[in-house]
């Protein structure tokens, strides 16, 4: 039955449940859609998927199911429906047609096989399509009785495999969704919650005593409702050697806009100098001196600094080492810089942790960052939301 | 057996009405995405009145809790109005406020409900919702009482993806993304609103209109309803249609661009882009 697609849409990284799978039986059982294959690839989309961005994945994992139906009469553009019908009319009679109809699909494929191999396979395509026939996920479905009907909606099953062959939807498969609810939960380790913000809740407590002052007459207070009050700077490594762990800095970068209500970002390249910008696209033109940030956001910021780490040690440790402008002081002092105004801070590496200590420039960062550099895995990042929210 | 079949004033695919159908089919509330301007709000409103049913809209926002839409105690106007001595303090069903839900399940017909852009809410808004939505009933703790739908309304829910949903709470819903409407669909969606406009000016507008969101790099895509503004203009203005392309086949910058176009940079960005395209002609 359908149980075969549904492991393989499973099996393509799908994320279908049973109990959405029951859905979709439920409502074949209910005739929702007719049944052509056209209704039944959106029906199914309908029922399975639930985000806009695994469309191109179903698309290419129903393709790959149904693929072969295509092979199937009706589909096929060398077997058109009137030859199908003429085949019908001529090897089996009204009355064996008219059960046959109620049969299903393998049954009906069988009684087709049988009758075409007693014409000694005529058409070799003829043969083809009933061998695959047998394999047909249409089968003696108990909910869907009807299977594809010999003659019915062909031209309605040309249709849908140019919708999932075209693969609309193939932008917006960033898969950068996917991991960033458990990315989410592990940054939920970095929460403080704090009363900030428009007075909305009763404060009981508050208005017990107030009314007792008040001699018994009813005193209402407010106050604001706990948020997660945590605030946040990010500075993210771009370019370079940083190209690889796009994915990951993307899923990173937004859980992170997620979760923190405060969070401010900053982009710079290989090791942090004088400047660093907000927009990639306007990097030349909108630099912002961190000389500026230090001011501007005070202690109580949780500093997150994302990059490799990975780049010439005279990068770090020399002034004019930065492999863009001359820079009149080294990025070690700038990183101090950044340490000292924002105590609570921590580095994080997408670089698997395993090739650390090979590479010079992490050693020197990770001895300057005092040894809070942590890998960009959901337990390093556990590490690093715990670090950060313990006091300094 | 209700069934939507699209309407005059709302140009539905094939594969939206699917999905409408199902969703009543088998009483499953219907998650809405798309762009933004693809008309997930007006579904259920057309839905609603095509089927004849009243509409009830829950508008979410940053602050609304899952219990606003069941019923609120309002605790402080009683305990004001024990204070000063009101009789109707000695029943508490006086004051509980029923929510959007409690009216939708204790309606005598049944009724549309549209839970407007449900990611706007706290992350845990969803799944405060799960068991309401899927047996649609609740219980009311101050009076003890059970509310269960008598009719289980239609739900439409949607969604501008600022917040992920939960897994649990996506599993109970049916999902449909409404695409950016194809060329032939917005000519039909033009041909609703505008049934006497010129047909060689909705080309060239057209025209335009989908070249402007081929740019890439626009902070902000024109949509359908800022097409159909634009369009309101130009008819209202009665601008020619060769206004909208120069005699030399050049392209120029299209009048009332503002209308498409409502960010200052991207407007800077096309008018960069048409010089660039003038020169190299």
């Amino acid at each position: 039955m359908l149980i075969d697609f549904f492991l393989h849409l499973k099996s393509r990284r799908l994320p279908v449940s049973t109990r959405e799978f029951l859905t979709l039986l439920e409502g074949l059982r209910d005739h929702v859609c007719t049944p052509s294959i056209d209704e039944f690839y959106h029906y199914s989309r309908l029922c399975l998927i639930k985000d806009e961005s695994l469309y191109d994945r179903f698309d290419l994992a129903f393709g790959e199911y149904f693929g072969h139906v295509t092979e199937l009469p009706g589909l096929e553009v060398d077997l058109p429906e009137d030859w199908l019908r003429a085949m019908a009319r001529r090897h089996l009679s009204p009355e064996e047609r008219a059960r046959l109809e109620k049969l299903g699909w393998d049954k009906l494929m069988d009684e087709f096989k049988k009758r075409l191999q007693e014409q000694k396979g005529r058409h070799q395509g003829g043969s083809k399509w009933v061998g695959t026939g047998g394999s047909s996920p249409f089968g003696n479905s108990g909910y869907h009785p009807e299977g594809i009907r010999v003659g019915g909606e062909s031209a309605g099953n040309r249709t849908a495999v140019k919708v999932w062959e075209q693969r609309e939807y193939r932008n917006l498969d960033d898969s950068v969704e996917l991991g960033t609810r458990n990315i989410k939960v592990a940054l939920r380790r970095l929460r403080r919650f704090a009363r900030e913000g428009a007075a909305e809740e009763l404060d009981l407590d508050g208005t017990i005593a107030a009314t007792a002052r008040n001699a018994g007459w009813l005193d209402l207070m407010m106050r604001p409702e706990r948020h997660n009050a945590v605030k946040v700077l990010l500075f993210l490594d771009v370019g370079g050697s940083m190209d690889d762990h796009i994915r990951i800095c993307e899923q990173l970068f937004s859980a992170c806009r997620n979760e923190f209500k405060h969070l401010e970002h900053y982009y710079f390249h290989n090791c942090v100098y004088e400047t660093v910008w907000r927009d990639s696209h306007r990097r030349h033109a909108e630099r912002i001196a961190v000389t500026d940030l230090l001011h501007k956001y005070g202690p109580d910021y949780k500093l997150i600094i994302i990059g490799d780490a990975t780049m010439s040690p005279y990068e770090i440790l020399h002034p004019h080492g930065s492999i863009e402008h001359l820079n009149p002081e080294p990025g070690a002092a700038w990183l101090r810089r950044l340490l000292d105004a924002w105590p609570s801070a921590v580095w994080l590496n997408p670089e698997p942790e395993r090739l650390w200590p090979y590479r010079k420039s992490i050693e020197i960062i990770h001895q300057i960052v005092g040894e809070r550099m942590y890998p960009t895995t959901l337990s390093g990042l556990e590490q690093a939301m715990t670090r950060l929210s313990r006091k300094h | 057996m209700m069934r939507f079949e699209g309407s005059n004033d709302y140009v539905a695919t094939p594969d939206l009405m699917l999905a409408v159908n199902a969703s009543i089919r088998l009483q499953r509330p219907l998650l809405i995405k798309g762009e933004p301007g693809t008309g997930k709000t007006m579904l259920a409103e057309q839905v609603a009145s095509a089927l004849g049913l009243p509409l009830l809209q829950w508008h979410v926002k940053s602050t609304t809790k899952a219990q606003q839409g069941l019923y609120e105690y309002d605790a402080v106007s009683r305990l004001r109005d024990s204070q000063l001595g009101d009789d109707r303090v000695r029943n508490i069903g006086n004051y509980i406020v029923q929510g959007v839900l409690w009216q939708a399940f204790t309606a005598e017909q049944p009724t549309v409900v549209l839970i407007d852009e449900v990611d706007k809410a706290d992350i845990e808004f969803p799944n405060d919702l799960l068991r309401e939505l899927d047996r649609m009933e609740f219980h009311v703790y101050e009076t003890r009482q059970t509310i269960v739908a008598r009719h289980r309304p239609i739900v439409f829910i949607t969604s501008n993806n600022e917040k992920e949903l939960p897994d649990a709470f996506l599993r109970r819903c049916f999902f449909h993304y409404i695409r950016f409407p194809d060329r032939d669909t917005m000519q039909r969606i033009v041909d609703v609103h505008f049934p006497d406009i010129r047909e060689t000016l909705l080309r060239e507008a057209l025209e335009v209109f989908f070249g402007l969101r081929d740019i890439p790099g626009l902070k902000k895509k024109p949509s359908t309803s800022e097409l159909i503004d634009w369009l309101k203009l130009l008819m209202a203005e009665d601008i020619p249609e060769d206004a909208l392309r120069s005699k030399d086949g050049k392209p120029v910058m299209p009048p009332l661009a503002g209308a498409l176009l409502k960010n200052e940079q991207d407007l800077h960005l096309y008018e960069r882009l048409l010089a660039m395209a003038r020169q190299h002609r």
